[in-house]
């Protein structure tokens, strides 16, 4: 009995009315936990009772500490008819059973009832006393840490990432039991609140069971997710990064690790060793002009697993690089052999994480991702979810396999989603196939890696984008360069990954939000028929989307995507596709291409006319688009690249048809220049409508920024004001007999309106930056389409802007200075016993991915990519950022980044996750579906900001709405509504009132600073 | 295409003090977008008119479900499902119980209920305010009136100016002051407002015992009571003359108006000693302004009396009192004349 939770209900205020002849309320409470229920006093006719109760103890497992969510009702006492329940509050006191995070829960909650929304709130105040158990068979977890923040938490040091964890639990939904026929809507609403928090709660102890076992103490970049199955019942699934992680206890040490992208930040140098004296011992000479052996496997095969499912395309453009150089030595290809032993052993060598300490990403291969069309069954027995369990199983192979097949042995900024319609479902998962550094994988111990990272700083911060594959037996054809950064190693023409701009690439200009848009009609079918239909469609939308983001990409002039989320939602008759991405201009790549445009018939006069007009627009966009962008990379002449391309130059083309040969392309010349151009053929109407949506996209107003990734490539100077956003549209589709193009067209006005709302919604804050744009789709209805976007928006100085966008390459080839060592000191934990236990001498790769080191946490990625300026210079630029108006009590921000601009986050209090369901018969009386919805999500806001303040906090980071299923029926005059989101409740510090703690810093930085740039050079 | 839904929530509630306006000011979402394009918003911004339509929208929306909240200020300061800056939500209180002058100046000293609501088409039609404006300040002056949770407000830093106007407001409705006659057409809000201030000041019970606050806004019953012993200043004939021949003598040569001033002395004294008298009635206090008007101003302003000369005559004509040997209720003398001198020369202009 490990535990004893106390609460105590000190007050209510604001009840609602309850009985009509006094306009007042008779309340009470009653405190529920497991099966105990205490109860308050009533408070005689007052909307503001003042209970003041006793403390309610219950003794209760920690087993039932982490799934049992405690349940406050409120409750208006009746004599003669029974009592009126006003709404409830469920506080998860999960933050509670870590040592580090709150130790009391106290404030005002608001009281929530899925029929009227919030009605009054209540001060609770929640202690409990935890004692120690040491039985190992225990099945509890308390004290694993959870992080939905998809990096390293700010004020912590990754000793070990251990690698991936999932579960699932299933369970029937309470919506679609016999029960619900004669229940109330309030009652079955609550029933189903209810359950998934205790599911939650349970997948939550159930994955902390998991990380204890492979040793860790932290699940980071978790997240959870629920699929309503209907029938067939309630999945709640949750991946996520087992790591071992260690408090920086010391203010010293967080503050460089500080927050925020700050300038400050960058002449904070980056105190390589603790031990510099260390230095001294000479770097191993890597041994070169050897065969490099290893060659990844070539079995790239689309395996097929069941009849409904369908295996993605492989990704046709990601691509990677590198270190299949031709002078790796042995050394390097036994490590890389045993790396990926290593990694094999494991079942999957996934990580959530999309942001890295420095040094952990060698290589970066590409998207690999995995869809597959299943058909929903009930669940038969919810203990044992074999069958879900088998299923993504299954896809996790094959995106696996994916990886492997790009030379590659783990996979990054891994994610798993669903879309469902009536028994169909779509499993996908994605990630970035990635080449992880070897020297984290000896052995798990500090004190190796120490030595070895001493050599490992050459200037290089183009490694990640170095193919991983080897060049004669590519996955996929693809067209290599030499790096226009060390000139060394083979880069791909383009790059598209699922992560965040790592903190040490070189970017020219800014970034932009990237979207690809699509819908596909579908016929209406039954079961198995819609799933073959659904599944023959899919590689069609995959391959279409794909080239739709390329073209886009090429139009904006630059030549990466990251953070690229492809999402397909089935509906009754359509699919549609939308991925979202953040374009940039990586300086190793080479210059994109233009886009050019070969006309079917050359001999028609007026149509060769109108072609060329096509042409001569989609050059002016890519002109446009590069002063917008700013990207203007430094000219480099071919003798300087080096060696020429060895291969024939490649043309990549793009087929419209498959009859079109490739005679006809017309050659033209293009001022985008001896780069190859991409080619759009255009046969048909359909490729002319193509091209049109290609030249519809309006760039933002000007200083207005977007992305989808943490923060913006090439903003580094962000001010303090942030505002976090969800936006929510559904429109209906007019028209009966829908073409593809017409629903393709009304698909995309709306996400550009929504897009263009945004921009005028938010037009106080410029210059600003819309960071973490999420869009989410779905297909609520047969004629509906629903749009969701969250995002956060964040002002910057323009001045500061202007300063360091023209960034030349010489100085970003500069070493950038960074910060805290502690971030290095995290050797990925293998359970290899077979490594030797001695590190290697560092091979060539060491020095190359040693370029990862110069990175710097996610945040302050900006700005490495300028030159490092002296010590002290800029050192308080930042300061004259306004100091937070709104610095009172009550004030709790949210941001989906992992973040706060101006702040350093100082204490992660714990994850939250909340689940709420609305419901109302009175649509009209409401204002409508917005007025429902608008309300809804306000209220959402405020409990979320209620439980973080309760918690001793004044932010929540790596906030995200996860679902938000919204129901209506305007003729019945009834909606209902399903959001679940999450974050990380912390406690910030305005950079401002660390003034002095951070003054004292440069001085003893600047030292290493000196010593560092000895190495380097 | 058709939008079905279209919603903007942000972490910290945006308002747009334009749109803010438009709202307060009654008109509909249509008319709000077309004035906002016609502010030249859309070239400004570069947005579209739909852009706008669904911009406004989301904004009435806002508003409409602070509304609620904007009826009881204090819960708007302590609710927790809107983020608002509290200098935002100084505005928003300040704004949406801002008022237009030409509306109050209708209601005003009128029954703050249901009865008046009936006029308030009228109202709208003879100001030219919306309708949903009248009613939205209609019910900012219940709610001024039912008071109490109004006096937090004063918590806010810096009180919202609109503050004193609605004291006046709520004064006038609770001592129902006639101000719709015709004869009192010529004044201002603002000047019934000065008055208001002054009478509040000086004739209120927490004018003299600051402990009760609540009681401003009820005339002080005793002193109105007391105001009857004045009447021996015009009931005794000597006492009359008296004060007549100091005041003449004081202002002689100094007024333009002296002959005119000589010859009407004892109507005007008469007049205003006469008002004090009658004022324990409640309905003649209901016509205090009235009486004032005809019986001072009228008078004065037919004999073409500068407003300086009407300064000088009233400063002498309260001075001039305590001369007088045989008149006991000095103290009484000035309280009352004290702040009716103020009200005169303020309610004396065309």
């Amino acid at each position: 009995m490990p535990g004893k939770l106390k609460v105590k209900i000190v007050a209510g205020r604001h009840l609602p009315v309850m009985d009509r002849a006094s306009d007042l309320t008779d309340a009470f409470v009653e405190v529920k936990f497991g099966n105990t229920t205490f109860k308050t006093d009533v408070y005689l006719k007052s909307l503001n009772p003042q209970w003041n109760s006793e403390w309610f103890k219950f003794e209760v497992d920690d087993e039932d500490l982490q799934d049992e969510p405690l349940q406050i009702t409120v409750l208006d006492h009746d004599t003669y008819s029974a009592n009126d329940a006003i709404g409830k509050v469920y506080i998860d006191i999960d933050p509670l059973l870590y040592s580090e995070a709150a130790t009391v829960i106290s404030g005002w909650f608001p009281i929530y009832d899925t029929i009227h929304g919030i009605r009054g709130e209540i001060n609770v105040v929640v202690k409990v006393d935890l004692f120690n158990d040491l039985n190992r068979f225990r099945q509890s977890s308390c004290g694993v840490k959870f992080f939905c923040t998809t990096s390293i938490p700010k004020c912590y040091r990754a000793v070990i990432i251990h690698g991936f964890v999932e579960e699932l639990v299933v369970n029937e939904d309470p919506e679609y039991q016999w029960i619900d026929r004669i229940r109330t809507p309030r009652a079955s609403n609550e029933a189903r609140q209810r359950l998934i928090s205790l599911m939650s709660g349970e997948l939550q102890r159930k994955i902390g069971l998991k990380v204890l076992e492979m040793r860790g103490n932290a699940v980071v970049g978790y997240l959870q997710c629920f699929d309503l199955e209907g029938e067939s019942g309630l999945v709640v699934r949750a991946i996520g990064t087992a790591c071992t992680l260690d408090k920086l206890s010391s203010p010293a040490a967080f503050l460089p690790a500080c927050n925020s992208p700050s300038k400050e930040m960058k002449e904070i140098p980056f105190n390589e060793d603790p031990n510099p004296n260390t230095h001294s011992s000479g770097p191993s000479t890597p041994l070169k002009n050897q065969t490099y052996s290893f060659s990844p496997s070539k079995s790239y095969s689309r395996q097929s697993s069941s009849s409904d499912t369908d295996l993605s395309l492989t990704p046709k453009t990601g691509m990677g690089s590198g270190s299949a150089g031709k002078e790796g030595g042995p050394f390097k290809a036994l490590l890389r052999q045993q790396t990926q032993s290593a990694l094999e052993q494991r079942e999957f060598p996934f990580f959530t994480l999309t942001a890295f300490p420095p040094g952990f990403l060698v290589h970066v291969g590409g998207v690999v991702s995995a869809r597959s069309v299943k058909l929903l069954d009930r669940i038969h027995n919810p203990d044992e979810p074999e069958t879900r369990d088998a299923w993504w199983a299954e896809i996790r192979q094959e995106i696996k396999s994916h990886a492997k097949a790009l030379g590659c042995h783990a996979v990054v900024g891994y994610s798993e989603s669903t879309s469902i319609c009536e028994e169909v479902c779509i499993l996908s998962a994605s990630g970035t196939a990635a080449v992880l550094n070897p020297r984290f994988l000896q052995d798990g111990t500090v004190e190796g890696c120490l030595e070895q990272r001493l050599e490992e700083n050459l200037p290089t911060r183009c490694g990640f984008c170095h193919i991983p594959y080897d060049e004669l037996n590519m996955p996929f054809p693809a067209h290599l360069t030499y790096c226009y950064n060390c000139r060394k190693q083979k880069v791909p023409d383009v790059l598209f990954t699922t992560i965040d701009l790592p903190t040490d690439a070189t970017v020219i200009g800014k970034g932009c939000l990237i979207q690809a848009r699509l819908c596909r009609l579908k016929k209406k079918a039954q079961a198995e028929a819609n799933a073959t239909a659904i599944s023959n469609l899919l590689p069609f939308m995959e391959y279409e989307v794909h080239t739709q983001l390329m073209n886009k990409l090429k139009l904006k002039g630059m030549n990466a995507l990251f953070g690229l989320r492809i999402q397909i939602t089935v509906g009754e008759n359509m699919l549609m596709g939308l991925a979202s991405a953040t374009g940039v201009y990586l300086a190793a790549l080479p210059t994109p291409g233009g886009i050019q445009i070969a006309g079917k018939t050359p001999n028609d006069g007026s149509y060769e006319q109108h072609i060329s007009h096509m042409q001569k627009k989609i050059n002016d966009t890519i002109a446009k688009n590069k002063e917008l962008y700013e990207i203007n990379p430094p000219e480099i002449s071919e003798e300087i690249i080096g060696s020429p391309i060895p291969e024939p130059r490649q043309r990549s083309r793009l087929l419209r048809s498959q009859s079109e040969s490739s005679d006809e392309v017309t050659e033209l010349d293009l001022s985008h220049g001896k780069k190859d151009a991409f080619v759009l053929e255009i046969d048909d109407t359909d490729a002319m409508e193509d091209v049109h949506s290609l030249l519809t996209d309006v760039p933002p107003p000007s200083g207005f920024y977007s992305c989808n990734t943490e923060i913006m490539p090439g903003i580094n100077n962000w001010t303090s004001e942030i505002q976090m956003f969800t936006s929510v549209r559904v429109i209906r589709l007019s028209s009966l007999n829908l073409t593809n193009q017409a629903l393709n067209k009304n698909f995309n006005d709306l996400c550009e309106n929504l897009l263009k709302s945004l921009y005028f919604k938010l037009r106080s804050m410029i210059p600003c930056c819309l960071c973490h744009v999420n869009f989410t789709v779905s297909l609520p209805e047969d004629e509906l389409i629903q749009v969701t976007v969250t995002a956060v928006a964040i002002t910057f100085d323009k001045n500061q802007a202007l300063q360091t966008t023209k960034t030349p390459v010489e100085k970003s080839l500069q070493r950038a200075s960074t910060d805290n060592e502690e971030l290095l000191q995290f050797p990925l934990e293998l359970c290899s016993d077979s490594l030797p236990s001695h590190p290697f001498p560092p091979a060539k790769e060491h020095l190359e991915s040693a370029s990862s080191n110069s990175g710097i946490p996610a945040a302050q990625r900006a700005m490495t990519v300028e030159k490092a300026s002296p010590v002290g210079d800029g050192n308080f630029r930042n300061r004259s950022a306004p100091p937070c108006a709104n610095s009172t009590v009550g004030v709790v921000k949210m941001t989906p980044l992992s973040f706060i601009p101006g702040a350093k986050i100082t204490k992660y209090l714990g994850i939250i996750n909340m689940f709420f369901i609305r419901e109302t018969t009175s649509l009209r009386e409401e204002g409508g579906v917005s007025g429902f919805l608008h309300a809804f999500i306000a209220e959402v806001f405020a409990m979320v900001r209620a439980h973080v303040a309760a918690l001793g906090g004044n932010a929540v980071v790596s906030y995200i709405m996860k679902q938000c299923v919204f129901m209506e029926n305007p003729n019945k005059n009834q909606a209902q509504c399903l959001i679940n989101v999450s974050g990380d409740a912390v406690v910030f510090v305005r950079e401002s009132d660390l003034e002095v703690v951070s003054s004292q810093q440069p001085t003893t930085n600047c030292q290493s600073s000196c010593t560092e740039g000895e190495v380097t050079t | 295409m058709t939008s079905e839904l279209d919603i903007f929530v942000g972490n910290t509630t945006l308002i747009d003090e334009d749109v803010y306006r438009l709202w307060l000011d009654g008109y509909s979402v249509t008319d709000a977008v077309a004035l906002r394009v016609r502010s030249g918003i859309l070239e400004q911004t570069g947005a579209t008119a739909a852009v706008l339509q669904s911009d406004t929208m989301d904004h009435y929306r806002t508003f409409h479900m602070l509304e609620r909240l904007l009826h009881a200020p204090p819960k708007l300061l302590h609710q927790l499902i809107f983020q608002i800056p509290p200098s935002r939500q100084a505005l928003l209180i300040e704004r949406y119980y801002a008022f237009d002058e030409a509306f109050v100046r209708e209601v005003l000293g009128k029954k703050l209920s249901k009865g008046t609501k009936k006029d308030l088409d009228d109202i709208s039609t003879k100001t030219g305010i919306t309708l949903k404006s009248c009613r939205r300040q209609m019910e900012s002056c219940s709610v001024a009136q039912a008071g109490v949770q109004w006096r937090d407000l004063s918590s806010l830093q810096p009180p919202p100016p609109g503050f004193r106007d609605y004291a006046a407001i709520v004064f006038f409705a609770n001592n129902r002051f006639e101000t719709g006659k015709k004869k009192l057409q010529y004044l201002s809000f603002g000047d019934f407002a000065f008055c208001a201030e002054l009478m509040i000041q000086n004739w209120t019970l927490g004018a003299v015992d600051s402990q009760m606050d609540d009681m401003d806004m009820d005339l002080d019953k005793e002193f109105l009571q007391d105001l009857k012993e004045l009447k021996v200043l015009v009931a005794d004939k000597d006492l009359l003359d008296l004060h007549k021949s100091l005041v003449c003598t004081a202002l002689r040569g100094k007024l333009g108006v002296f002959s005119e001033m000589e010859a009407n002395f004892k109507n005007l004294s008469r007049g205003l000693v006469n008002v004090a008298a009658k004022l324990t009635h409640n309905k003649d206090v209901r016509d205090l302004f009235v009486d004032l008007v005809e019986k001072f101003v009228e008078p004065c302003r037919s004999d073409h009396w500068p407003l300086s000369d009407v300064r000088f005559f009233l400063n002498q004509y309260s001075a001039s009192v305590h001369s007088l040997d045989g008149f006991r209720h000095q103290a009484l003398w000035d309280r009352y004349m004290g702040t009716l001198r103020g009200c005169l020369l303020r309610l004396y202009h065309d």
